[in-house]
């Protein structure tokens, strides 16, 4: 499997870097010159929701794909992705909190608390708060074996992301029901190397008492 | 120096008065839709969008009315797809011509009504509503139309006849939603027979001083200003009498969200958002904050009186 040199990998985080930031440049870009169409704020608050469960999504790739092709030089783009999608949920967070609600705490807390999509979208953004905050190098050697304990709570976090766009639209649930698609599989094949795990621990245990 | 008093003007020069009563009563109209018709794209009226003019109505709101590219351009039709956008692509392939409306049920004069017979019926008025969509959103459209009311007296509904069903047109060739079964299609809306016969219930022919693009609902729609956007129906082909209370398709698709009724009301919220407030489309820019949603959405002065005695939080 091709590994890129240590320049090459410079240039890919720089490309996928530049890339994450498109659709924001995008939103900025459709602000200043007011092309979201008629609603610009829902349009904001869309796209802003869309990108944070595409890049959860994009994160737990990493791993499949590297263990699929061999190629581990993907592990090095992990954290970005995550970041960026901690900073996509973060502008969808603003969007609500100041542009919908404009900072009605009372309004807020209700919604939290009465709204299931709203309760679990919201829980969701607050989970993914430490992860980011862990996510330097020194953090990670600093939490040595409990990073991955923590950082494993992004499989709960996409799943609520997904079930807050499932549980909001108002009807057509295709693009929901995608999302839903893929996280499956994503989560699905991590479930079946953690049971083969578990049987391959298994086997060599009954191996050694038959002999 | 010879000073000429009154008698150099020619007689034939002077103005008859049916002449210039009429040009004052065109200025007149043509102030009250000056208020508009700056907000009108240019291409709108180089495509040819014919003109269907109406007379003022007074009782029309004095707010800003939302631009005529927003207005045709967020849409909600779903058999046009559920995308707000999605409409203003697919629905220009529909064609509105020919077009009949079958009326029928508890009627003595029913029939079908060609869309030319319709257009004459009643003179049309261009009245300046309040539009509230059930998903919190809100505008300001000069639709051109008459009350429903009018139609209804004509067609003389039986003893029996208590509600109304609008049935829209379903076209799997043009309307592209409609192979997907997002609702039972056709769309079908309805009303009480009083809330029907009310003043403020417009069968609706054109907005802006147009004929209705579309995507807005051409060629003939209901709009209701005090209830959900999704109450009025668009494109109708059939208006049925009857004496059960009709089956609508957002009622039968979510009991739960989407009432008979569907009264714009601030204090009963859907079950998953509130409806305290609403974004009111090409207001302000994009820090413009939300507004206050009005119960009845602000006509309750003239609707109030029809759920009069009513729970409004079981009847939603």
């Amino acid at each position: 499997m091709w590994q890129p040199r240590r320049r090459q990998l410079a240039t890919i985080k720089a490309a996928v870097f530049a890339l994450c930031l498109v659709p924001f440049a995008h939103l900025v870009w459709g602000v200043a010159y007011d092309a979201l169409g008629a609603n610009p704020v829902e349009a904001v608050t869309h796209s802003t929701g869309w990108w944070t469960l595409f890049l959860l999504c994009a994160t737990l790739t990493v791993t499949p794909l590297r263990r699929a092709t061999g190629a581990n030089w993907l592990l090095k783009l992990r954290r970005m992705l995550g970041l960026y999608a901690f900073f996509y949920v973060a502008l969808h967070f603003l969007t609500y909190i100041w542009l919908d609600q404009w900072f009605d705490l009372a309004a807020i807390a209700g919604n939290v608390l009465q709204r299931p999509y709203i309760t679990v979208g919201f829980t969701a953004f607050l989970l993914l708060v430490p992860l980011a905050a862990t996510s330097t190098d020194a953090m990670q050697r600093r939490l040595g074996r409990n990073w991955q304990r923590v950082h494993r709570f992004i499989y709960l976090i996409a799943a609520f992301g997904v079930l807050h766009f499932w549980w909001l639209v108002k009807r057509d649930i295709t693009q929901p029901a995608i999302f839903a698609l893929v996280l499956s599989c994503l989560l699905g094949v991590r479930l079946y190397w953690s049971l083969r795990r578990r049987a391959g621990a298994a086997r060599p245990a009954v191996a050694t008492s038959g002999g | 120096m010879l000073i000429r008093t009154s008698s150099d003007v020619a007689p034939s020069e002077i103005t008859p008065k049916s002449v210039y009563l009429r040009r004052r009563a065109f200025l007149a109209r043509a102030v009250a839709l000056g208020l508009v018709a700056p907000l009108l794209p240019a291409q709108a009226r180089a495509a040819g969008a014919r003109m269907l003019p109406g007379r003022r109505w007074p009782l029309s709101t004095g707010e800003k009315p939302t631009p005529y590219k927003d207005v045709t351009t967020y849409n909600n039709f779903y058999e046009f797809g559920t995308g707000k956008d999605d409409p203003a692509v697919y629905a220009p392939k529909m064609k509105t011509r020919p077009w009949a409306v079958t009326v029928d049920g508890e009627v003595k004069h029913g029939g079908e009504f060609g869309i030319e017979d319709l257009l004459k019926l009643a003179p049309m008025e261009d009245r300046i509503y309040r539009h509230r969509c059930v998903e919190a959103w809100s505008m300001v459209i000069p639709w051109v139309g008459y009350p429903l009311a009018e139609l209804i007296k004509r067609v003389e509904p039986t003893g029996r006849a208590k509600f109304v069903a609008f049935t829209t047109k379903l076209d799997t060739e043009t309307m592209i939603g409609t192979r997907m079964p997002m609702l039972d299609w056709p769309y079908v809306e309805g009303l009480r027979l009083d809330e029907a016969m009310h003043p403020l219930a417009l069968l609706t022919f054109g907005l802006y001083g147009e004929v209705l693009p579309n995507q807005n609902g051409a060629p003939v729609r209901m709009v209701l200003p005090w209830k959900y956007g999704f109450k009025s129906a668009k494109s109708i082909v059939r208006i049925t009498f009857t004496e059960q209370q009709p089956k609508t398709a957002w009622n039968q698709a979510a009991p739960n969200e989407y009432g008979f009724y569907s009264n714009v009301n601030p204090n009963v919220d859907h079950p998953r958002w509130s409806q305290a407030r609403e974004r009111r489309i090409g207001e302000g820019g994009f820090f413009t904050r939300k507004r206050k949603t009005l119960m009845f959405n602000g006509y309750a002065d003239q609707v109030a009186r029809l759920y009069a005695g009513m729970d409004l939080k079981k009847f939603f």
